[in-house]
C-alpha cells in the first residue's frame, strides 16, 4: 500500500507544529508530525518549527540533518528498505543488495527516475533470526530470498 | 465451545507470515462453520518455527509450525479430528528448545495477549508493584542491590547503585528513561518485550519511579520498530485506565506516567546521553560524563536510564524477591540472560538462560549451526561493537568479565553466526564504515578515525602495502578506543582488532611461490 501524503499547505503546517510544540522537547516529534503528514520536511516549516519552539533556525536545520529519518524531499511511491547491518550479511544480504541495485538501476540510498522506487539501507530491522530482512512501505518481509526479493521489486515498481 | 487458538504477532513473525495465517484460519474455519477464537501473542522466541499456531486443549497448548496458508486446511482438518499432523510439535512447553530455558523476564512472552491488562494480572503481572508498594524505597533499594542486576544494555552497570544515586539526589523533578534505541544487529530482546509482554517493561519502570520518587518516565524507542511503538503506546492506554498509571497509581497516592518518544534513526542515540540529548529534541551528540545521568540527566535533572531488559528484570526480583533471581548466574553476572541467536543460524531467536553457558554451546548445539549447513568461522557477539569470535574461544563463558578477557563483550546479548564463506577484511571494513556513519561527530578520534579506518583496510583489502597499513589499522584502533567519547569509537576496534586478531589469514595473503625472473 502507497502511504498518501498531502501537498504542503502552510496553514496546516502551523496546525501540526502547534499541535504539539508545547510537549517539553517537541523538536523530533514535530519533524516525525511533518513528515508523516507531507512525506518530507519542507525547507519552508523550518523557520516556524523555530518560531514555535523559541530556537534559532539553524538549530532546528541541526537536528533536521542529523537524524538518518528525515527526507528533504518526498521520497519515491514506494520505499524499499534492505537491511544492511550484520546479521542479514551473514544471511546472504549483500548478494540480495547487489541485486536490488542492479534490478530497479539505482545504488541503495537513492530512487528511480520515474519516481516510482526509492531504494534505502536500513540498520537493523529486528528481525535476526530469520534474517535477510526488508521493508516495503512499512511492511515487514523476513527470510528474504532472490525469488522473495524479485516479487518485492517488481511489487514496487508496478 | 469454540477452539482457542494462539497466533504471534510480533514483528518477526508477521515478516514471516502471521498476519496471513491468522487471516486463512479464520476464514477456512468460517467456510467450515467452525467456532474459534484466535489470540494474537507475542512471540515464543522460536524464530525458525514462525509462523507458530498453537492451540488449546485440556492438558496444555499444543503447536504447530512453522505454518503457511496453504497449511491451513489440514491443520483445522486433523484439529477437528484429533488426527497426527506433519507440523505437530507437540505441547509447546516440552520443546526442549524452550523447556530448556529459564524465563524469568520473557515468562509471559508468546503466552499472554500483550493488549490485555487482565491477561498480564492474571499471569502473575503486577505482583512486583504490589509488593514495591509495601516495601518502600529503601527496601526496593535492597531488592534491587542484592539481586546483583546490572545494566542489560552492554555496560554492565549496577542497577542498584545507579538507582541509589538518583534516588539521594534532591531536586524538583526527576525522570525514568527507558532505553529502546535497539540498534545492534543481532539483537531483538527489547522488541520481542515490548511486543509480547509491553506490561512488563511499564511495571519494571513504575517501580523504578516509586523508588526514587520520580513521576514521569519516557521510553525512547528506535523508528525501526513500529509494531513495538504500537504495542507500547496500547499498554500505557490500558494501564491508566486500570489505574497502574496516572496521578494515583495503584492506590499510593504517589503519581506516575509513560511517554513513548520515537527515534529517528540514529544508532548513536542508543549511547544514553545522546538519547537524553535527542529526547530534549536536539540532535544526538554524546555528552562528556561527569556530570552521571543521575545527577544531571533529562532536561538537566536526576534521571534513572536504564535499557528495556533492565527494568524487565524488575518486577520478577520484587515479586520473588533479590534471592530468587540472584540464585541464578556466575561470579558477578547474577541471573538469566536473554540471549539471542541471530545471522546465520539454524534455530535462531531468544533463548534466556543463566550466566555461565558457554558461546560453543550457544552457537553449535542450542543453535544447530549454521542455516546454510556450512562450517561455522566467525562469530559477533554483541552487535556492531562487538568482537568476532573464532571457533577456539568457544569455550567462553556467558559472563561480563569473562568476555571481556578475550577481548570482548556480551554487549545486548547478540550473537551473530558467519559461516565460511566470510570475508573478514569486509567484516573489519564495515565496522569501521558503520561508525563513520552514525558518528555523532563530537569527537575526533571517532569522527575521522572511522574514516580513516575505512580507507585503510581498503588499502589491505586492495594489496597495497599490507603489513604497514595493518600497522596502522592497529594503531588507529588504540586512538580511537582510548580517546572517544563513547562507546561507538570506543568499542568499534573490537570487531577490527579481533578480525585482525583471529582471522589473519583473510588480511595477510598466503606467500606465493616466486617465480624466477625473465
Amino acid at each position: 500500500m502507497t502511504a498518501i501524503f498531502e501537498p504542503w499547505n502552510e496553514t496546516r503546517g502551523a496546525e501540526i507544529i502547534a499541535e504539539h510544540a508545547d510537549q517539553e522537547g517537541a523538536t523530533l516529534v514535530i519533524l516525525h508530525a511533518l513528515q508523516e503528514a507531507f512525506g518530507y520536511v519542507p525547507e519552508a516549516a523550518i523557520p516556524m518549527v523555530a518560531q514555535a519552539l523559541n530556537l534559532s533556525r539553524a538549530e532546528v536545520h541541526g537536528v533536521f540533518t542529523f537524524y538518518h529519518d528525515f527526507r528533504h524531499k518526498p521520497a519515491g511511491r514506494h520505499v524499499l528498505k534492505l537491511c544492511r547491518a550484520e546479521a542479514c550479511q551473514a544471511a546472504g544480504g549483500d548478494a540480495l543488495a547487489a541485486r536490488a541495485e542492479a534490478k530497479l538501476g539505482v545504488s541503495l540510498g537513492n530512487t528511480t527516475a520515474d519516481d516510482r522506487v526509492t531504494l534505502e539501507p536500513i540498520y537493523c530491522l529486528g528481525l535476526c533470526a530469520t534474517a535477510p530482512s526488508a521493508m516495503l512501505d512499512g511492511r515487514l518481509i523476513g527470510r528474504l530470498d532472490q525469488k522473495r526479493l524479485d516479487a518485492l521489486v517488481a511489487e514496487a515498481q508496478r | 465451545m469454540s477452539m482457542r487458538l494462539y497466533v504471534s504477532r510480533d514483528a518477526g513473525a508477521v515478516a514471516v507470515g502471521a498476519d496471513e495465517v491468522a487471516l486463512a484460519l479464520e476464514q477456512a474455519a468460517a467456510k467450515r462453520g467452525v467456532a474459534i477464537e484466535i489470540i494474537r501473542t507475542g512471540s515464543r522466541g522460536m524464530y525458525w518455527l514462525e509462523p507458530l499456531v498453537e492451540v488449546a486443549t485440556p492438558q496444555g497448548r499444543i503447536a504447530f509450525g512453522p505454518v503457511t496458508e496453504t497449511d491451513v486446511p489440514s491443520l483445522l482438518d486433523a484439529l477437528a479430528s484429533n488426527t497426527p499432523h506433519l507440523l505437530r510439535l507437540g505441547a509447546t512447553e516440552e520443546i526442549p528448545w524452550l523447556k530448556r530455558q529459564t524465563r524469568l523476564t520473557f515468562a509471559r512472552c508468546g503466552v499472554i495477549d500483550p493488549r490485555s491488562l487482565d491477561d498480564y494480572r492474571a499471569h502473575g503481572g503486577y505482583k512486583g508493584f504490589e509488593r514495591a508498594l509495601s516495601l518502600g524505597p529503601d527496601a526496593i533499594l535492597n531488592e534491587v542491590t542484592a539481586s546483583g542486576l546490572r545494566g542489560r544494555g552492554g555496560a554492565g552497570f549496577p542497577t542498584g547503585i545507579k538507582w541509589k544515586t538518583v534516588a539521594q539526589a534532591k531536586a524538583d523533578r526527576k525522570f525514568i528513561v527507558c532505553n529502546a534505541d535497539e540498534g545492534d544487529s543481532g539483537t531483538f530482546a527489547d522488541r520481542m518485550i515490548m511486543e509480547g509482554d509491553p506490561f512488563l517493561v511499564i511495571e519494571g519502570m513504575t517501580i523504578a519511579g516509586l523508588t526514587v520518587r520520580a513521576s514521569k518516565g519516557y521510553i525512547y524507542i528506535r523508528s525501526e520498530y513500529p509494531h513495538a511503538v504500537e504495542a507500547m503506546n496500547a499498554a500505557i492506554a490500558a494501564a491508566r485506565r486500570g489505574g497502574y498509571l496516572g496521578t494515583d497509581i495503584g492506590g499510593s497516592k504517589q503519581a506516575f506516567d509513560l511517554e513513548v518518544r520515537v527515534g529517528a534513526g540514529a544508532y548513536v542515540c542508543g549511547e544514553e546521553t545522546s538519547l537524553l540529548e535527542s529526547l530534549e529534541g536536539r540532535r544526538g551528540i554524546v555528552r562528556a560524563k561527569p556530570p552521571l545521568p543521575a545527577h544531571h540527566g533529562l532536561f538537566g535533572k536526576p534521571t534513572v536510564i536504564n535499557n528495556v531488559l533492565s527494568f524487565a528484570a524488575v518486577p520478577f526480583i520484587l515479586a520473588e524477591g533479590a534471592k530468587a533471581y540472584a540464585d541464578f548466574g556466575m561470579g558477578r553476572s547474577r541471573g538469566t540472560m536473554p540471549i539471542q541467536l541471530a545471522g546465520n543460524i539454524r534455530y535462531g531467536g531468544l533463548f534466556e538462560t543463566a550466566f555461565g553457558v558457554t558461546l560453543g554451546e550457544f552457537v553449535d548445539d542450542i543453535g544447530g549451526g549454521t542455516f546454510t549447513g556450512r562450517p561455522v568461522r566467525a562469530v559477533q557477539v554483541g552487535g556492531p561493537l562487538g568482537a568476532y569470535f573464532p571457533r577456539a574461544l568457544f569455550d567462553t563463558p556467558f559472563d561480563y568479565e569473562a568476555f571481556a578477557a578475550r577481548d570482548g563483550l556480551i554487549g545486548h546479548g547478540g550473537i551473530v553466526v558467519f559461516d565460511d564463506s566470510v570475508d573478514m577484511r569486509r567484516q573489519a571494513r564495515f565496522a569501521m564504515e558503520f561508525c563513520a556513519i552514525e558518528s555523532c561527530g563530537k569527537c575526533t578520534p571517532c569522527r575521522i578515525g572511522s574514516t580513516r579506518g575505512v580507507e585503510t583496510i581498503e588499502k589491505i583489502i586492495r594489496g597495497e602495502r599490507v603489513h604497514e597499513n595493518l600497522a596502522l589499522v592497529e594503531d588507529l584502533c588504540n586512538t580511537m578506543k582510548f580517546g572517544s567519547l563513547c562507546a561507538l569509537g570506543g568499542f568499534t576496534p573490537y570487531p577490527v582488532l579481533s578480525a585482525l586478531k583471529h582471522f589473519r589469514e583473510d588480511f595477510v595473503p598466503a606467500p606465493t611461490t616466486l617465480q624466477a625472473a625473465e
